[in-house]
């Protein structure tokens, strides 16, 4: 009998430790249609996608391919029973061709590399993928490596296929290419698995949408007859508003003045090449770019941290103007310039896991005074300040960040930078992995240090809340300065040219 | 089919969050591990045909029963918790020292050689304090060095400070052979005059007046001072640190001065107090136990009070097993190793549990 559906879970449920990651969930994958996984950082569509690619077991409930039931072991089980997962990091080996990657792992594959390049061309032509099977992995940009991931699964033989968020490292005209592929192998009865949390993405590629929320299953709804508010309110679980509040400051002024920085790194990559631009009170200034273009960079290099080979970073305070190239962060701290940074790895580089709030207060106060025994009255204030008026949930000011939630974590961090009401504020993805409301907070937040005045700049990853929220943006390529626009009259297909070529010629991206 | 559509007997998972288990359940854990491992090492006593109870029953008393061997006890305690507490900053900092035992050696050779060169010159308590502050030196140098390597370059600490114990030994077996060698042929360098000597409060010697004021200093150190949360800070994250405008290159060399200057003055006690000479013997492993101590205390200076007596008093007990019972000094260790083992691994069951395959998942493929 042939049947559409592919693969169902029942009951399926899987704890971490006391944590319910995945409860009593249902699902059905039919052949033919392209489903999205719908649900917030954390609502367990990952670990659910993992249980089907043999990289976790589930506690209880049953998996049946074609209506007979199977165990998943390994991810080896899962290519034996045709189920490929394109997971959101890469496995790939730097050295090897695109096809001696595809045939890794295979054990009764004969290394005959002819054969696989016939077949590898076969399964491109098939669902219009362009890769050269010769070409070696460390010459290629992210998207082709995607693509060789793909090509991999496929080879295997794949029927059922998972991609884990696909295209966080894509720019609007790569997604456009990925959809027509998955469009492709709809269209040759494969069923595609889709997880994201990209509310236009779903929209426009997928046939039906099965929502997550804290680990439980909502529903599954057909895309036909879904908004996106009507998703956003499945997924977050009541009525949410998805406008970001833009008021225009008036008393702009130039903050800082960046001009001709360049930074190389210790394996001599340049990483930011002759980068210049100006950041003024009262605005937030975006910067875009695909991930690694230099963001990373730029903001450690602001605020001291990173070497930097030539250029100039002038701090401007009323009529004086300060250089800051060549100062560590604790000398730029002490010459009076006040700058937050909310760096992208929070408990890697802005706070220290094991500590509670109050400690976490205290590295930017630890050094004050001449004692030698630190002062632990102010930054516990501030704690409890914090803690109220971002509303963390915390047992108490001493429980240890690293056991707080994504979106907490990120409260304390961001609350301990804007609480000196610094003159220039540096985020690198401030919402990153947070919930709707979380981020929206964290959007008001930034807009309310914007309206005291200071110079914000905002690394984001989403060009429709890079839109919304900023004045200006700072397109970056490569570690170059490819624009800088006014976010108020460009498109999201403006700044995806930028983000792929310098200049942003017209045509430029492939 | 039906073998692969198992899943496995055992799973470990991690215990995160919400999780974690009562204080009171963990402590539980902890007293069990202990009871475990005494019942363990009844094994080793009885094969060795000895009655286990009794045995026990000699370590304990062996170690405490007469003011004597409490006076042993208290002796062997002394070093053990005053290393405990020098790699204590280090660990915290999660720099790997494991060269405690090499500090120790130059701190004892410095100190021996102030002893040597000046215990006919000098008065006692300006001999004593030179000494000191010679042992202080000798463990810090010893110290910064990997600390600087480290800073700079980024070498392996663990390998550069083990073998850098080696060194210190090589050079006290060449000063007992050579320079500082009493009687010819002998190998031994002649005890120091009383005025070298540390003097006794309570019938054994006063570093254990210095090791319980360390004990309070460390803590103060880490808990209260700048530089005992740079320390943390660096323990955590050396990124976050950079951030915080730390100079972590410098904190990591500073740190480890400390460390080598506490293990210098432990070396120091030794010669001064325990021993009263130098010989390649002099740290004897104490720098390795006191890793034990450390972790077992969690780098609380308190505890370490607590383990490392407990440590002596099996280290004790065993030594008077072996004359009392005539008991092989190797099942004294084997006991004490078993109560190790059980006391660490325990931890695992704190961090870990183990998840069983159901059975439900049996029945369905039945």
């Amino acid at each position: 009998m042939q049947t559409n559906c592919a693969i169902e879970l029942r009951n399926i449920r899987k704890t971490f430790g006391s944590i319910v990651a995945n409860d009593e969930i249902n699902l059905q994958i039919n052949r033919g249609e392209i489903l999205c996984l719908l649900g917030e950082n954390g609502s367990g569509k990952t670990t659910l996608m993992n249980m089907l690619s043999g990289i976790y077991q589930p506690d209880s409930g049953e998996i049946f391919k074609d209506g007979e039931q199977v165990a998943i072991r390994s991810p080896k089980d899962a290519y034996a029973l045709g189920i490929g997962m394109i997971h959101q990091h890469y496995h790939l080996v730097d050295v090897f061709t695109a096809a001696q990657n595809i045939i890794l792992g295979l054990e009764n594959e004969k290394m005959d590399l002819g054969a696989v390049n016939d077949k590898v061309k076969e399964i491109c032509e098939r669902y219009g993928f362009n890769v050269d099977p010769k070409k070696k992995i460390y010459d290629m940009s992210v998207s082709q490596k995607q693509t060789i991931e793909i090509v991999k699964v496929l080879y295997r033989g794949s029927e059922i296929l998972i991609l884990d968020e696909p295209t966080a490292v894509l720019t609007p005209q790569e997604t456009e290419k990925l959809f027509a592929v998955l469009r492709n192998m709809k269209k040759d009865n494969k069923a595609i698995v889709l997880i994201t949390h990209k509310l236009a993405e779903v929209l426009a590629v997928s046939d039906k949408v099965a929502i997550l929320r804290k680990g439980k299953y909502i529903g599954t709804v057909e895309t036909k007859d879904a908004t996106a508010q009507s998703l956003t309110d499945m997924m977050v679980g009541r009525a949410v508003t998805l406008n970001i509040d833009r008021p225009i400051y008036d008393n702009v002024f130039d903050k800082m003045i960046i001009e001709g920085l360049t930074v190389v790194d210790n394996e001599g990559i340049t990483k930011l090449d002759n980068v210049s631009f100006t950041a003024k009170t009262g605005e937030i200034l975006g910067v875009a770019g695909i991930a690694g273009s230099g963001q990373r960079e730029l903001l450690e290099s602001l605020t001291g941290l990173y070497p930097i080979k030539s250029g100039s970073i002038k701090f401007i305070d009323g009529p004086t103007q300060i250089e800051l190239v060549g100062k560590t962060p604790m000398q730029i701290r002490q010459i009076g310039v006040g700058m937050g940074f909310v760096p992208e790895d929070r408990l890697g580089m802005g706070l220290v896991g094991s500590m509670g709030m109050t400690g976490n207060m205290m590295l930017r106060s630890w050094k004050n005074g001449k004692s030698i025994f630190f002062n632990k009255k102010t930054p516990e204030g501030l704690a409890k300040k914090v803690w109220q008026d971002l509303e963390v949930v915390t047992p108490s000011t001493d429980f240890p960040v690293r056991r707080m939630s994504g979106g907490n974590i990120q409260k304390v961090l961001v609350g301990r930078e804007i609480a000196s009401r610094p003159p220039v504020l540096l985020t690198a993805y401030a919402v990153r992995g947070l919930d709707i409301n979380t981020s929206y907070a964290i959007y008001n937040l930034l807009t309310e240090q914007k309206m005291h005045g200071s110079a914000v700049i905002y690394v984001g990853e989403e060009l429709d809340v890079l839109l919304q929220l900023c004045d200006r943006i700072l397109v970056l390529c490569g570690g170059k300065v490819s624009g800088i626009v006014d976010a108020r009259t460009t498109t999201k297909e403006q700044i995806g040219l930028l983000m792929t070529s310098v200049g942003g010629s017209e045509g430029g991206a492939e | 089919m039906k073998e692969k559509n198992k899943t496995p007997l055992i799973r470990l998972a991690k215990r995160v969050k919400t999780d974690m288990m009562s204080p009171r359940k963990v402590w539980a854990i902890r007293i069990g591990s202990i009871v475990f491992a005494f019942i363990l090492g009844m094994i080793p006593i009885i094969m060795a045909g000895q009655n286990p109870f009794q045995s026990y029953g000699i370590i304990i008393s062996g170690a405490l029963s007469k003011p004597g061997y409490i006076r042993q006890t208290v002796k062997r305690a002394i070093p053990l918790l005053g290393v405990a507490l020098a790699i204590a900053p280090c660990f915290k900092m999660k720099f790997w020292n494991i060269g405690a035992e090499g500090q120790i050696t130059m701190g004892a050779i410095f100190a021996s050689a102030i002893a040597i060169w000046f215990q006919n010159s000098l008065p006692a308590f300006p001999l004593l304090m030179l000494m000191m502050l010679a042992g202080i030196l000798g463990g810090a140098i010893w110290a910064f060095i990997p600390g600087f390597f480290k800073a700079k370059y980024n070498t392996n600490e663990t390998l550069f400070t083990l073998m850098m114990n080696y060194i210190a030994i090589g050079i006290v077996r060449w000063l007992q052979g050579g320079p500082w060698e009493g009687r010819p042929g002998t190998q031994i360098i002649p005890m120091f005059s009383d005025k070298a000597r540390l003097p006794n409060v309570f019938g054994i010697y006063c570093g254990w007046i210095i090791v319980l004021i360390m004990v309070v200093v460390v803590h103060v150190y880490m808990n209260y001072t700048k530089q005992g949360y740079e320390v943390a800070v660096i323990g955590d994250s050396e990124n976050t640190a950079r951030y915080a405008g730390m100079n972590v290159g410098w904190i990591m060399m500073r740190t480890m001065l400390l460390s080598g200057s506490i293990c210098g003055i432990v070396g120091w006690m030794l010669v001064s107090g325990a021993n009263g000479t130098l010989n390649a013997d002099v740290a004897g492993g104490v720098g390795f136990t006191a890793i034990t101590v450390a972790w077992l205390s969690q780098l609380n200076s308190f505890a370490m009070i607590i383990i490392a007596s407990m440590l002596a008093i099996i280290g004790k007990g065993s030594a008077t097993l072996q004359t009392k019972l005539g008991v092989p000094a190797s099942v004294a260790d084997i006991v004490s190793g078993i109560l190790l083992f059980c006391m660490l691994g325990c931890e695992f069951f704190i961090n870990y549990k183990l998840i069983f395959r159901k059975k439900a998942d049996k029945e369905v493929h039945a």
